[in-house]
Formats: C-alpha cells, structure tokens, sequence
C-alpha cells in the first residue's frame, strides 16, 4: 500500500516538476516518471503474490469517497502498467515534446494506476474519467502541427465518452440493485436475470470501445499516429488492457459469472476483432496504423480467451475455464511487452525519418541498425512464431480451445472449431503482416530522401526500447516467471487449482499437453550452429564477392523498382476482396491534340474501414442534416427566442398543473 | 533421433532425385539419375559465395535458419521412432510454426534484396502460408480429439497400436485437408511449380533468386528436407506401420528406417506421378483450392464430434 501511495505521490510530483520552467528538470520528469512506473510494477507484483490491501478515504472524493483496493487481478494491471510507463519514460527522455505534455503524462499514468485499483462504483468511475481526460489531453498535443490531429481527438474524445456512458449507466444500475457503491456490496447484490443482462452488456459496450474491439474501435487506428511518439506505447500497451480489466472484474467478478449467452457474445466479438484487426493492419501502408490495427487483433484473441473462460465456467468446466483466462491474462502481458516495444521503435523511425509511411521506407538497417534489431524482435513476437512470446500465449488459448469439445455439448462443437479457424487465420495473416512491416519497412534500399538521410535514435530511446525487448524474450523463453501472478489472478475469479504448472516445460493440469519454449529456442540455436559448422567445413571458399544484383541485364535496381507494402499487400487484398471492398481510382490525361498519347495517368488506391462506412456514416450525415434543419429554429430574431421562452415556460407549467 | 535426423538429411535429396527421375520417365525422358540433386549440392557447395549489392545479414542469415527450422522439426516429428527427446517439448502446433518460421526467414530474404523478384516472391509466398495455416490448426484438432492431446508421439503411438481406427470419415477428411496443405507447402504443383523461373507463376523461385553457391545448397538441400518430413509426417500420421517405439532394438530401428524410406519414396512416387497430369494453378486460383482444403479440416472437427 505504502508502495502504491508512493507511485501515485511521484506520479504527480513528475506532473509538477514538468510544469517548472527550468531546462534542467525536462529530464527529471521522466526520470520520476520512470521511477514511478517501478514502483507501481512492485507494488503490482506484491499484490499479485498475496500482499492484498485496501484502503477507504472518506474526504478524497465527494460521495463515497475514495475506496481503493489492490487484489491479485487489479495487481496484475498494475504490473503491466508500471513496467510500460518504466519503457515508455525512458524513450521519451528528450524527445523535446511540449511541457504541458510532459505534465500531463504523469497524470496519465496516475489514472492508469486508479483504474484497476478502484474498490468502489464511484473511484472506479472517477479514474475512468480521469484516464479518459488525460489520454485526450496527449491524443489532441499536437493538433497546431497537423491537421489531422484535431479529427483524430474528436473521434476519440466522442468514442471513449459514451463508452463512459454505457459503463456509468451499468456500474449505477448495478449498485442501486446493491446495499452500496463498494464491490464488495456489489458482490453480494441479489439482482433479476434481465437487470444482470442489462448490466453486463452495458458495460460490455463501454469496455470494448476501450479495448478497441470491432465496431467500436474506430477511434483507435486515428488516435495512435495522432499521439505523440512516446504516449502511443502507454495506449496501446496499458491504456486498451484496462478494458480486458473491465469485463473481467464486472462480468467474471462482481456479476460471477454469467449465462452461456453472454461469452458467446463475447467470443464472438474476440473472434470478429481478431480477424478484421489483422486484415486491415495486413492491408495498412502506414506503420502506427498498422500497429493499431493489430492491437484491436490482440484485443480480440484476449477476448476470445475471456469469452472461452466464462462459456467453460457457465459450462461447469472449471479447470479449462482458468486455462483459458490464464492464456488470455498472459496474451494481454505479452501484447502489452511487444506492442510498446513496436510502438517505441516506431516511434524512433517516425522521429528520424518525419515519416511513418512504409512504402517511403526502407533502408534503415544500416541507416538505424540497433532500432531495426529491436523492431525484429518486436515483429517476431507479434507474429505469434517460436521462438516469441505471443507463441507461447497463442498456444494456450489452442490448447483450451481444442480441449473444450468433450467438455460442451453441440454449441461448443460449433464455436470452438470456428473459433480455432479465426485464430489460425489470425496468426497467418498476421506473420504476413509483419514481415511486410519488418522486410519493407527496415530492410532493402531506403524509398525515398527522407529514409535516406535517417540517422540512429538517441542513446535513451534506444534504452527504453531494449528494456521492452528484454522483457519480451524474457516472457518468451521464461513464461513460468509470469506464472504465479496469473494464476493467482485467475483463481481471484475462477477458484481451481493452478492451470499450468512448470517451469521449463509448461505443462497444463486439467489435459495432456505440454511444451518448453526455452528448449525449442536451444534447439532452434544448436541447429542453426551445425548448420554453420557443417557449411564452414564443406564450403572451402570463404569469401563473399561482391556482385550485381540480377536485374534483367537493363541497368542498375534502383528503389522505385522495389516492392512497396501496397504491392506486398496485393495479393491478400486480392484474396479477400468482398471483405475489404477497396476502392481504386485511374484519371488519365491525354494530350490535346490526340486521344492516343497519354499525358499523365493519376493511380488513387486505398482500403476504407468497411465498419466506419456502413455504421458510422449514416449516422453522423443523419446528425448534420438533423443539425442543419434545426438551426432554421435560430434564425437570429429575438422576438422569436422570447417567444421560445414564453412558450416553454407555459408548457412546463401546463404539464406541472396537470400533474399535481 | 539423431538417426532420424541423419537419415532425413541423408535421404532428403535422395527423394527430390527420385521425384524427378519418376517425372522424367513419364514424360518420355532419360532423367539425370537418382543422385543427381546430391552431384548438384557437391557442386555448389564449391562455388565461390556471393554478397549482391545492398543486402544485408538477413539475407546471409535466412539460409542457415531455414535449414536450422527444417532440422528442428526433423528431430521432433515422428518419422523413424516415435520416442524422440523433443516429446513434450514441441508438439504439432510448435511443428507448424517452426516451418512457417523457416519460410519467414526465407521470405525476409528475398525482401532484403531489394528486387522486384524478391518482393514479389515474398509476397506470395506468406499470403500462401496466411491462407494454409487455418487448415493445418483444424486438421491437428481434428486429429487430436481421438487421442486427446496434440502431442505427435502420443497421437502416432495411438494410431500404430490400432490402425484400422485411421479408416474413419475423421481421419479421411483430415488426411485430404492436410496433403493438400502439404502440397502447398512444400510447393508443388499445383500451388508452385519447383522447375518454373516465369516470373508470372513463381513463388519460392523468386524468393531465392540472389542465392548462389554454398547459400543456394542449403536452401535447395533445406527444401529437400521439408518435403520428405512433410510427406514423412504424414505418413506417421496416417499410415505409422513399422514405426519404432520407446525401447526398441537396433533390428527394430532398421525395420524403422526400411519402413520409413520405402513410404516416403512410395508417396513422393504417387505425388511426382500426380504432377505429370496436372497443370498449376493461377495464383489467385489457390486460395479457393485452400478455402476448399479448409473446409474438409473443420468437417473433420465437426465430424469427430457427431460421430464419436
């Protein structure tokens, strides 16, 4: 607890040191910040090991005041909080923002840190609130430099609102039907089935639009390119988890479970984010894009855990129940290492290039050798390969997956195959993905002057970014450091046994299987070393000549005759075209005097959000037009506006009169 | 195991040789020979090795990983013995990915030239792999429930001590989904064709046309190894006869290693034989053949659960 007040106390010490005007202290605030984001994560981790508090502030807060409590799941968060924001401090020592987003990180992260330690409805709200002002604050920071900034924030600020909403309106029906606005209350609240249902997809609807999931994840791919460079890996690495938090702590938690609808409805929802995620980050040309693109993918296959685990639980399966939530909590641990570490490095690209469009990238890895390096990592885990950590996560989700069909009747002989195929094409989809983020991005010629001129990321960016690769190859080759603390989350909400027991191998409990990253990863080196030992002693000639590229015998290769990532994506975007729908435009111009000779050929591609279009289109051109028709009320006649006001006023009365 | 891996390594270009010889007569040819793939890897493995202009140390680490991934996998599928010391370490979803690991290397590669071919050999090459890797996951589930895990050793140990259990409508729908998997994963016809450099029709071709000398032997020599542990997996899987278990005597192994060669030749026969009579596809044609191959997998889960 001490540990914890410390993390919020320095927090908000670094939002006030940032605000100085002195230079001297720029690099204090992240330094603070950093050393917050320590504590936090040992504040997380004792809790997750049984170092459980709470605490009740009455005059912190008007109501209920503030009622904070740390159990292993709200532990868990913590942790993961705490070591981003350590990664993502770090990468942003000099990176010369603004001051007041130096400020305004620090309170970011302080409410990032309230969420999940929240013990009541009104400091859970509060926190929500508090993450949402701020995150909107850093989204919007850079609106005078771009333009496109500005409409990013508003998307944002409108999304993460009413899913305020949704998540108020829950949370409050929920403690009405309850003794008070403390969980505990809560737990004990004896509720009717349809107020439980109402409760559950209200909050459902909130806490999907934070975590990005499909249709309410519009705001996402926007909001992360409009972010400054070292605030996207916060979002993206600790912001979205807090809606895993969410349905977790109301649906498993508070409401302890639920009928088997209602994880349907959230699979389903895993299963449909994961594959559009992944389709549209495979067709992105703009690096951020993609990357958020592919955290609404990870969001979704961390749903489709969730959903599996509460299914199994309604099913009475409680040891693949807390299998699946294991593999969920770490896919969310794992995501939350390899996406800032994407993120940071994209970010270092952004900063040396000014640019984040791959098809004018390329080149970096002698331009940017260490950034590449670690980007490689990045992009190797997030393609759910061994010897990555997302392989490790992606393989106990299957596991629970395909284990559950003796378990459930018919509907689980329907779901979970599709389910599986949604992973798997996942998976595929997204290995493609990343080699095309990876191979065009950083490797090959550089496609344009920018790229060329790109310069090595300062010493402490690249800091930052290390420390997120190693704890990425960390998880990935011991997954069993992690484990203690996930199932002790997990056995907060689904009391069994521990799920995976192990420490080289991981070996499941409740059904046969078993596998050890870190020996697959020795094999893989010892394999890879006879390979080289055997081509050093047949291959006497060692030397390696240089030589022309094979190039048709028609000049020297230059880079406008490199594959893009449009081009790399063509085949895909081929493949599922009635899913995309892209849209591609051809204007040519010829020459006045003949048809025949061409002037210029103008060539338009791009792949729209099918959701945005068909969802979100219609209702905001019905918005303007309401909008439109209704200022014909305020034609700026006074007479008129009294007129309104008497009216109203009679009305209002006439209905009081009525009433009583 | 180390066996296993010896005689994959040894007898891997044995069976591209074979392969091709039993093209060669069919269409009327002479062929160059059983050996001839081995006289081809001697040869450029005396090359002199080349370092084209702009590539870097992926480009010379994509080979050695390719072969590293093929070897890996050699040691812990069930080919010759079904007691390997990678039981339980990996299973047939690390298996998959271990190859799809090798392709990337590959894939990366190419990229890294900076070339038109590369680019484009890549490109195909993983939106095949994005499009297989649904089918292989639903085939290994549907192959898994009879035994319960996915565990190789456990589900060939399983198949071998009752092999009419493989005459199921589970197991024949699975087999169907998986060899065209195979097929294109190994890329023969009719996904990629192995003997084409038509820009047009080429996938692996393109990804490895910078490659020359020793680089260009482990590739071809790492190709070799893929396909005769695809064709060996699914063998083990479907057919495990004469495959050895935990203990056995060096007689037994023999048995094994006989067993095992004379059914790997014996499918790449029937596949080289398969491929005189059949045209490659268009590229943008596989995919329906692989939605098709996906839809034999998920019958198959959904079978093994209304029948079983």
């Amino acid at each position: 607890m001490i540990l914890y007040a410390c993390a919020l106390g320095l927090c908000l010490t670094a939002a006030l040191v940032a605000l100085l005007p002195a230079r001297a202290v720029t690099v204090a605030a992240e330094v603070i910040t950093a050393l917050a984001g320590v504590v936090a994560a040992v504040a997380g981790a004792r809790a997750t090991l049984g170092h459980g508090w709470s605490a009740w502030l009455p005059d912190l807060l008007p109501l209920g005041g503030l009622r904070l409590a740390l159990d292993p799941l709200g532990g868990l968060f913590t942790a993961i909080t705490g070591a981003v924001t350590v990664c993502a401090a770090i990468h942003g020592i000099g990176s010369g923002a603004a001051r007041a987003t130096r400020a305004v990180i620090p309170l970011f992260v302080a409410a990032l840190l309230l969420v999940p330690a929240a013990d009541s409805v009104s400091t859970f709200l509060f926190g929500w609130e508090l993450m949402a002002m701020t995150s909107l604050l850093l989204v919007a920071a850079e609106h005078r430099d771009r333009p496109s900034v500005g409409k990013a924030a508003l998307w944002y600020a409108v999304m993460t609102h009413l899913g305020l909403v949704t998540i108020m309106c829950g949370l409050c029906y929920l403690a009405a039907g309850a003794t008070g606005d403390g969980f505990d209350q809560l737990r004990a609240a004896e509720l009717s089935p349809a107020a439980r249902d109402v409760i559950f997809l209200a909050t459902l609807a909130g806490f999907a639009a934070k975590a990005g999931i499909v249709p309410l994840h519009v705001w996402l791919p926007r909001a992360y390119p409009a972010a400054p460079g070292h605030v996207s890996p916060l979002m993206s690495g600790a912001m979205v988890n807090m809606g895993v938090y969410g349905v977790v702590r109301v649906g498993l938690d508070l409401l302890r479970g639920g009928p088997v609808w209602w994880w349907w409805i959230v699979l389903a929802l895993g299963a449909l984010s994961a594959l559009y995620g992944v389709l549209h980050a495979a067709m992105a040309t703009d690096l951020k894009r993609l990357l958020g693109y592919s955290s609404t993918e990870n969001m979704g296959l961390v749903l489709i855990g969730v959903g599996a685990a509460g299914f199994f639980a309604a099913d009475g399966a409680g040891p693949l129940a807390a299998l699946a939530l294991t593999a969920a909590l770490l896919h969310v641990v794992n995501h939350a290492a390899f996406k800032t570490l994407l993120f940071q490095a994209a970010g270092s690209v952004q900063r040396a290039t000014g640019t984040r469009d791959l098809d004018a990238l390329g080149g970096l890895r002698t331009r940017m050798p260490y950034t590449t390096a670690l980007f490689a990592v990045g992009a190797l885990c997030a393609s759910a390969l061994p010897p990555g950590n997302g392989f490790v996560s992606e393989w106990l989700l299957l596991q629970s997956l395909i284990h559950a069909l003796p378990a459930s009747g018919v509907a689980g002989a329907v779901t979970m195959p599709l389910a599986v195929g949604a992973i798997a094409l996942t998976a595929g989809l997204a290995v493609a993905t990343f080699v095309k983020a990876f191979g065009v991005g950083f490797l090959a010629r550089p496609r344009s002057p920018a790229a060329e001129r790109a310069a090595e990321s300062p010493r402490t960016a690249i800091c930052g970014t290390a420390l997120a690769a190693a704890a990425c190859l960390l998880l990935a080759l011991d997954p069993a450091l992690v484990l203690p603390a996930l199932t002790a989350a997990v056995t907060r909400v689904i009391p069994v046994g521990r799920p995976v027991t192990g420490e080289v191998t991981l070996r499941l409990s409740a059904i046969t299987g078993s596998i050890s990253p870190v020996l697959i990863a020795l094999a893989l080196a010892g394999a890879v070393a006879a390979v080289l030992s055997l081509v050093r002693a047949v291959a006497t000639r060692r030397v390696r000549r240089p030589a022309r590229l094979w190039d048709c015998g028609a000049g020297p290769v230059s880079a406008r005759m490199e594959y893009t990532a449009t081009s790399f994506a063509e085949p895909l975007q081929r493949v599922f075209v009635d899913a995309l729908q892209p849209e591609s435009a051809i204007d040519v111009t010829v020459v006045k005097e003949s048809a025949y000779l061409v002037q210029r050929v103008r060539f338009r591609a791009r792949v729209p959000d099918r959701v945005e279009r068909l969802l979100y289109e219609p209702v905001l051109a019905a918005a303007v037009r309401l909008g439109s028709q209704a200022r014909r009320l305020a034609d700026g006649s006074v007479h008129r506006y009294l007129s309104y006001g008497f009216y109203a006023l009679t009305g209002v009365l006439i209905v009081l009169a009525v009433i009583s | 195991m180390v066996l296993q891996v010896l005689v994959v390594a040894a007898g891997a270009p044995l069976l591209a040789g074979l392969m091709r010889q039993v093209r060669a007569r069919l269409e009327g040819r002479a062929g160059a020979g059983v050996r001839q793939p081995w006289r081809d890897l001697r040869k450029l493995a005396r090359k002199e090795r080349i370092a084209p202009h702009g590539t870097g140390y992926l480009f010379r680490a994509a080979p050695p990983l390719l072969a590293g991934t093929t070897l890996v996998v050699a040691a812990a599928v069930p080919l010759v013995t079904a007691a390997s010391p990678l039981d339980g370490v990996a299973d047939l979803f690390a298996v998959a990915a271990l190859l799809a690991l090798g392709s990337v290397a590959l894939a990366l590669g190419g990229l890294d030239t900076g070339t038109a071919f590369g680019g484009m050999g890549a490109s195909r090459e993983m939106t095949v792999l994005a499009l297989v890797e649904p089918t292989i996951l639903l085939a290994v589930f549907a192959l898994s429930i009879r035994v319960g895990t996915t565990d190789l050793g456990a589900i060939v140990t399983e198949t071998a001590s009752s092999p009419l259990s493989v005459i199921s409508p589970v197991s024949l729908l699975a087999a169907v989904a998986l060899a065209v998997v195979t097929i294109a994963e190994s890329g023969r016809i009719p996904v990629d064709n192995p003997s084409t450099h038509l820009e047009l029709t080429m996938i692996h071709e393109a990804m490895i046309l910078e490659y020359a000398g020793p680089d260009l032997a482990l590739i071809e020599w790492a190709s070799a190894m893929r396909l005769t542990v695809m064709l060996g997996l699914f063998t083990g899987l479907f057919a495990p006869a004469g495959i050895a278990t935990a203990g056995a005597g060096p007689i037994m192994l023999l048995v094994a290693v006989v067993a095992f060669a004379l059914k790997v030749a014996l499918l790449g026969g029937v596949l080289a034989a398969g491929e005189v009579f059949m045209a490659k596809l268009r590229l943008f044609r596989v995919p329906e053949l692989l939605a098709g191959s996906f839809l034999m997998a998920l019958l198959a889960v959904a079978a093994s659960f209304f029948l079983a």
